[in-house]
């Protein structure tokens, strides 16, 4: 994963990680269902709402136009440069994918920015579902696409803090130590990665290092046990 | 262990309470002035707190949660404010008027091609009258034969406000569109400008021929001004971006880029807030038969007037003069 380095007054760099494109993609593909369901419920509501006989819908086509379509046309057109104005970078699809847009310089990007990035949609959408983007992202160092590189912007990991896990993170580091907590952790997150062999010994190690031997317990239970232990 | 442990328990409390004056400070309404000065003491000694604890485990989540705290340190202290009615008003007084000042010559050329384009368009139609095909529709033909524009009765056919609705939605379109296809080193720019001029000054010449053009000149007359200014400075943003790509001088092609696009957005946007205007135009005056020529005229050439104030950065001035004056 690359990593965007800003330096600080302090001397202490502030490192954030780059989305790449299976980061990016899952963003976008959660925001376009949000937008796509939110211009189709538009159109639901209002059909409902309009289509009684003598309503403004029984007209035809021009109050169908403007109660239906344009409101429609404007959900699913306008949902990323308002919400990325608005939520200062990020969209809904963003923060469930724990990604933002910032500034080259990790700052939060302006408006004008937002919609410089949004326009070369345009660009990036070409000549189909995002094909353009979609290799630019691939190409390119930091994984961005046209519009980012147009406005200056990059796509990072950026998770919401989250004071139930860092209160659990403190009581484990207050009980093991940051280091020894950190290894728990990490055993816990990369559990499903590592080969059952490996994870259960590194497993049995740690748990009999804390003073906490596991005995006969079995792989699950030796999972329980370390989250227990991280906890 | 111990130790990292008790320094752990000991800096806790310093690590939440810091967090909470980000959050009162980032999201409160007016932040207290001891909280402000919170976080101006507390941003080294997070930092000191982040190298020790990346040192000691890199990737622990108590090393990430303080990450976290230090960026959101970072920002609060050297993020610029948002302040948008400051912002918007700039992009109108301030910015919009230096991109206009520093793309004059494009604006120049561009106006350039898009009438030389019109000139070959109406030569051409004016030639080889058959070849009007290739810049209007047949319906459009065989209307203007039958000695009516195609603009006749069009209220007959769709209310103001959604003809106004279209036609913006529509220009904002290819303003948009006349700035981002400028990616194609300006040639993307240059196409769309010169098919647009070429049919401008084509439909004109058809209708000419038909002792039309007259009419069709007080149907364009009260939005036609500000909408081609509108689209031929869209085209010079374009080129700008295509030049910044094909001659991006000291600076990485990429920087070059980002550089012409942010001086073009500004610009851009206060265009298609005009064109926004000059849809209604169209949809509510240049239709209705009610508005004789002077008027459309007037109307015409004060919005564009005001366009020009605009962006010469003379409202700018007149706004800097008044506050002056007021204090």
């Amino acid at each position: 994963m690359d990593i965007l380095r800003i330096p600080t007054v302090t001397g202490v760099d502030i490192e954030l990680s780059i989305a790449g494109t299976g980061g990016r993609s899952y963003a976008f593909v959660i925001d376009w269902h949000i937008r796509a369901l939110l211009a189709l419920g538009w159109v639901f509501a209002a059909v409902l709402l309009f289509r009684q006989p003598g309503g403004p819908l029984a007209s035809g086509g021009a109050s169908a136009y403007l109660l239906v379509g344009a409101p429609a046309a404007l959900l699913y057109s306008l949902y990323h440069p308002v919400l990325e104005i608005a939520m200062r970078g990020r969209t809904p699809g963003k923060r469930i994918a724990g990604v933002r847009i910032v500034r080259r310089d990790g700052g939060i990007p302006s408006a004008v920015q937002l919609l410089v990035r949004n326009l070369f949609r345009l660009i990036d959408s070409l000549p189909f579902m995002y094909c353009v983007g979609l290799v630019a992202t691939m190409l390119t160092r930091q994984s961005v696409r046209i519009g980012d590189i147009a406005a200056g912007t990059l796509l990072v990991y950026d998770e919401e803090s989250d004071s139930a896990l860092d209160d659990a993170v403190s009581r484990g580091v207050g009980r093991l130590g940051l280091e020894r907590a950190s290894l728990a952790g990490e055993l816990v997150a990369r559990w499903r990665d590592l080969r059952p062999a490996v994870r259960v010994a590194l497993a049995r190690r740690l748990l009999a290092d804390v003073g906490n031997p596991p005995g006969d317990a079995d792989e699950p239970e030796l999972r329980t046990m370390l989250e227990d232990l991280a906890r | 262990m111990r130790e990292t442990a008790k320094w752990i328990e000991g800096r806790l409390p310093v690590w939440r309470e810091v967090a909470r004056q980000v959050e009162a400070v980032e999201h409160g309404r007016a932040a207290a002035a001891a909280d402000v000065l919170g976080i101006v003491r507390a941003y080294p000694e997070i930092a000191r707190d982040l190298a020790l604890a990346r040192a000691l485990a890199p990737n622990a989540p108590l090393t990430r949660r303080l990450e976290r705290l230090y960026l959101a340190l970072h920002r609060s202290l050297f993020e610029r404010p948002r302040r948008l009615g400051h912002d918007l008003a700039s992009l109108f007084l301030r910015d919009a008027p230096a991109a206009a000042r520093s793309l004059a010559w494009h604006i120049v050329w561009v106006t350039a091609l898009f009438f030389a384009s019109a000139t070959a368009g109406a030569w051409l139609v004016n030639q080889y009258p058959e070849v009007v095909g290739l810049f209007a529709s047949e319906a459009m033909i065989e209307q203007v034969q039958a000695g009516r524009l195609w603009t006749d009765g069009l209220l007959n056919v769709l209310p103001s406000s959604v003809l106004a609705v279209n036609i913006f939605t529509n220009n904002i379109t290819v303003a948009v569109f006349a700035l981002v296809v400028g990616i194609f080193y300006g040639l993307g720019t240059a196409y769309i400008v010169g098919m647009n001029g070429m049919m401008l000054g084509a439909v004109f010449s058809y209708t000419a021929q038909h002792g039309l053009a007259i009419r069709l000149f007080e149907f364009v007359a009260a939005h036609g001004f500000v909408e081609l200014s509108v689209i031929m400075i869209a085209g010079a943003c374009g080129v700008s971006l295509g030049e910044a790509l094909a001659r991006p001088g000291h600076l990485t092609r990429s920087e070059a880029f980002r550089r012409a696009t942010g001086r073009a957005i500004p610009l851009l946007v206060v265009c298609c807030a005009f064109l926004v205007g000059a849809g209604l135009i169209e949809g509510y005056v240049s239709p209705n038969p009610a508005y004789p020529l002077w008027a459309r005229l007037a109307i015409g050439l004060a919005y564009l007037g005001l366009l020009i104030v605009v962006l010469s950065g003379a409202l700018d001035r007149l706004v800097r003069r008044e506050s002056r004056a007021a204090a």
